[in-house]
């Protein structure tokens, strides 16, 4: 169905919506298998934030152990049972609960909950369609990703315990049952629940893409988009380039572990016997893996990206500076995204030709992250700043990003890697780049779309109190642990008392343990706030109440399925108008015509 | 049961919680928004910039209270380089870091919205943006050169004269191989592992490897100033060699031999004194996520003098001979097989 066609069945159907508003759609349709991207958005935001309860939980368990060593804590046996018993954490289970800390952030919540909220719930608002090129593919999407999610935590429950190989599961260890308890079970529906996400990424990513290039309203050229969708835009791009590459390499896993290949064994002697397996080459995993797993980095961080340029232009009541610019350094970032993914392998015995390769083409990536950096600040520079909750978590988002972006330079310069691979430095490099900073991006679209999702707003009190305690809180847990890295300490060690060099570090681990359990509760706060304001929070009285230029805001408080309930609206100016309407207002909206004699920017 | 309760108590602590908050924003309705509007986002900006000049005072008392526990300069000569350019590169990252973090939170206070103050519409200047975009890309390029130049050392070739010594690791401890008189490694079959007798699976139709010497303790012996080759390897799941000391690092892995190589500075009896530690001692870690035991698989380095080296080598007994030769185990080798069955 061409496009046009598609447009008219859908303000037909729209229409038809509109004529029998009062029969309510049934409950399965309208909440459970629904097909309006709001609603599948929503479904992938709530599912985001359980697992984002249960991941950070595990890193308060973990960090228990981390910090208090020689300490039992009863009440982690209430939770844990056997794998705590008398509230001391068994090794087998820490190793468990870091690789599903791990698995469960990365994926779970920061790909498939924040790309999944808000691609789709941004790209149709934001470029003027009812919905997104294909609605059902959309809600497969979401039931392959909730599919992944129940293995993944059906995998918690049985009795070898979940995956325990770290989330980059490298084989021989993962291929191996006897290599690691968490090896057995656990690693296949480990394996089975992540080829479902792959198949979810895939089905979400195309849709994305086509939307945003087939289904923009009349007016939408590319270069009128707002930059969040030019961040989600590559973000599918990325998706759907490299997680068929990590499939590649589940697939080759599951075979070595079941059929007896040995794509990834070789020469191996465990559990008392030779194994039959030569040939292999345990690499080659991690090239597969790599080959996504640096995308995935820029995967995480350009939603958070789109979304900061996006609330820093509207807090600051200033286009976004640069535009073009921020678009080209997206490509960039994107291009080169991936041909740097060696650089998490310069230890393994890579050609060093190679590796000087994979060195320079990794500190380029610093060229278009620094354009972005200043164009931020020259965002702000001379701006009329407004510090809503949103605004806050988007200013805290670039400050983390310069900070973690810079211990960046040090990782991807081999040289340097060479010691600080594997340490507490890469820990607190990209927990402050890709976690804090991406979750950061994250808040501040929650924050400041969750008036287009709920109708109503969140409590700005409990926001800001949740921003200060969590900025706060992340860089006094992760900026001493770049110390602990550059004096070597290892990464994923249960225990540091044995080892003379680390073990003086003890009285520091014990202080990040504590904040991070404060840091915890006030993302307890945060939920409480988000559940809590879906039925209480302050009704949402006007139509546009940022202010913003944005198509979304163009559309009824509580938008039914099709978005508009007229016609779409037309755009005839780019998605930064923050100039004189003539009236009083700061800004102009895409929809509203060009005035005589002004010109298009 | 106990676990509900705790959870019911954290819900209403929040939701006591959220109706406080709840109630201060109804308050705000009743003062009239606009003006309290005001008040917030002046208070957010003088908070941000309080956050700012808090982190400043907090990255320099972090700093000194952290650097007492940091590891001594390199032990190695190739990681001189390691220390200096990192020095470099803090620099460099240093200086970017405090002016962003810096005009960030300045533009924050400065130009935070106050009554009657407008933005101006400013959307681009492709001059400004030019410069940007050069001067991190000339800075990197800087780094690079620097990053390359010490690369290649580290990976070229070992010297001719290096001393060889072949590191495997096994869930969860470290084996260590030294050559014997002949200087020559023999072969390996993995298929002839045992860990009754044979637990590199030397191949004793090799006659090199009647004498070698396989020290199943996890020490690694090495001589001080004279540059020393390890052959990596692995015995079942990928393991690393982390040498933090000497700044070395290189991945174990099954079916494929790796090497590093290095020349240490100071024997172990230096440190001690240097570090004022009598206990000092080099350690290598296990860098690589290897299963349960990955964090207690630890092996030392003993940094000696040739002279010792020398007596400690003459002390030692070919594998073959431990195995082989009836009723005469030196002490020291019980000892160690002692302590291997300890580890195991």
């Amino acid at each position: 169905m061409n496009n046009e066609a598609m447009l008219h069945d859908a303000t037909h159907a729209s229409h038809h919506d509109h004529g029998h508003e009062h029969h309510e759609q049934h409950f399965i349709t309208k909440y459970i298998f629904s097909q309006d991207h709001k609603m599948i958005a929503k479904q992938f935001l709530i599912t985001g934030i359980i697992w984002a309860v249960i991941g950070a939980l595990m890193s308060v368990f973990f960090r228990l152990q981390l910090g208090f060593p020689d300490k039992t804590f009863p009440i982690m046996e209430k939770f844990l049972g056997e794998w705590a018993k008398g509230g001391k954490l068994n090794p087998e289970f820490y190793y468990a609960l870091v690789t599903m800390h791990g698995t469960i952030l990365v994926f779970f919540v920061l790909t498939a909950g924040l790309s999944g909220t808000f691609s789709n719930l941004l790209i149709p608002l934001q470029v003027g369609a009812r919905d997104m090129a294909s609605p059902f593919m959309n809600m497969l999407s979401y039931w392959f990703f909730f599919t992944a999610s129940v293995f993944m935590f059906i995998s918690l429950f049985i009795e070898t315990g979940p995956a325990s190989g770290g989330w980059t599961t490298y084989p021989p260890l993962s291929a191996l049952k006897e290599a690691s308890m968490g090896s057995g079970l656990g690693m296949d529906l480990w394996l089975i629940s992540m080829s479902l996400f792959v198949v979810s990424s895939l089905l979400g990513g195309l849709n994305y893409i086509a939307t945003v290039l087939n289904m923009r309203t009349t007016g939408m050229t590319m270069t009128r988009m707002p930059l969040t969708i030019w961040a989600f835009f590559f973000t599918a791009v990325l998706g759907v380039l490299s997680f068929p590459v990590l499939l590649s390499g589940f697939v080759l896993l599951i075979f070595d572990r079941n059929f007896g290949t040995s794509f990834y064994l070789s020469e191996i002697f465990i559990g008392g016997r030779a194994l039959p397996n030569v040939g292999g080459s345990a690499i080659l995993y991690q090239h597969l893996f790599w080959f996504l797993g640096h995308p995935e980095v820029y995967i995480i961080m350009l939603p958070g990206m789109g979304m900061a340029s996006e609330i820093l232009s509207n807090n600051s009541r200033k286009p976004i500076f640069g535009y073009l610019a921020m678009v080209i350094s997206l490509i960039g970032i994107t291009v080169l995204a991936f041909l740097v993914w060696a650089h998490h392998m310069f230890v393994t015995g890579m050609s060093p030709f190679l590796g000087s390769i994979f060195v320079l083409l990794t500190l380029l990536i610093a060229v278009p992250s620094a354009v972005k950096v200043f164009n931020w600040l020259t965002t702000i520079w001379k701006g009329n700043l407004r510090f809503t909750v949103g605004m806050l978590f988007a200013l805290g988002f670039v400050s983390l990003f310069i900070s973690g972006g810079l211990t960046g330079i040090f990782l991807g310069n081999s040289a340097l890697d060479i010691h600080l691979h594997d340490t507490y430095f890469v820990i607190a490099h990209f927990h402050i780049v890709m976690g804090v900073s991406a979750f950061f991006g994250m808040f501040a679209g929650i924050y400041h779309w969750f008036p287009k999702m709920f109708g109503r707003f969140m409590n700005n009190t409990l926001g800001y109190i949740h921003f200060f305690i969590t900025i706060i809180g992340a860089y006094l847990i992760f900026w001493p642990m770049h110390y602990e890295g550059v004096a070597g300490m290892p990464r994923r060690y249960y225990d540091f008392s044995a080892w003379q060099s680390f073990n003086s570090f003890q009285g520091l681990n014990a202080f990040i343990s504590v904040v991070t359990i404060i840091v915890f509760f006030a993302q307890l706060l945060f939920v409480v706030n988000f559940f809590v304001s879906i039925f209480r929070g302050k009704k949402v009285t006007t139509q546009n109440p940022w202010q913003s230029p944005t198509l979304e805001w163009t559309t009824p408080i509580h938008p039914g399925h099709g978005n508009w309930d007229g016609p779409i609206p037309t755009v005839y100016r780019w998605a930064y108008d923050y100039k004189d309407n003539g009236e009083g207002g700061d800004f102009i909206a895409q929809n509203v015509p060009l005035k005589e004699g002004e010109e298009a920017h | 049961m106990s676990v509900f309760i705790l959870i019911s108590l954290v819900a209403i602590v929040f939701g006591i919680i959220y109706q406080i908050a709840k109630a201060s924003e109804y308050a705000a309705v009743l003062n009239g928004e606009e003006k309290v509007k005001q008040q917030t986002n002046k208070l957010m900006a003088s908070l941000l910039v309080a956050f700012f000049l808090l982190g400043m005072y907090g990255i320099v008392k972090c700093h000194t209270a952290l650097m007492q526990h940091m590891i001594p300069e390199s032990a190695s000569v190739e990681g001189v380089g390691f220390d200096s350019m990192f020095k470099t590169t803090l620099i460099v990252t240093g200086i970017v870091f405090v002016i962003t973090q810096t005009l960030l939170f300045w533009f924050v206070y400065k130009y935070q919205s106050r009554p009657g103050t407008k933005a101006e519409f400013i959307s681009h200047n492709n001059k400004l943006e030019l410069i940007w975009t050069t001067i991190p890309a000339i800075v990197m390029a800087g780094l690079v050169v620097i990053g390359l130049k010490n690369w290649i050392t580290i990976t070229s070739p070992a010297p001719k004269d290096a001393q060889i010594v072949e590191v495997v690791g096994k869930q969860f401890n470290w084996l260590i191989r030294y050559p014997g008189k002949d200087g020559v490694l023999g072969k390996r079959d993995f298929r002839k592992i045992s860990d009754e007798n044979n637990v590199l699976g030397l191949d004793w139709n090799d006659k090199d490897n009647k004498d070698d010497i396989i020290s199943q303790n996890g020490e690694l012996h090495i001589v001080v100033n004279k540059p020393v080759k390890l052959i990596i390897g692995s015995r079942d799941v990928i393991h690393d060699v982390g040498l933090p000391h000497f700044r070395m690092k290189m991945d174990a892995v099954p079916g494929i031999a790796t090497t590093i190589w290095f020349t240490p500075r100071y024997t172990t009896a230096e440190m001690k004194v240097k570090t004022n530690n009598p206990d000092f001692v080099y350690e290598i870690s296990c860098d690589q996520m290897c299963g349960k035991g990955h964090y207690s698989m630890r092996g030392t380095v003993i940094v000696e003098t040739q002279a010792e080296h020398e007596a400690w080598l003459a002390k030692q007994q070919s594998y073959w001979d431990v195995n082989n030769a009836p009723a005469t185990p030196a002490a020291d080798t019980a000892a160690a097989v002692a302590s291997t069955t300890m580890n195991n």
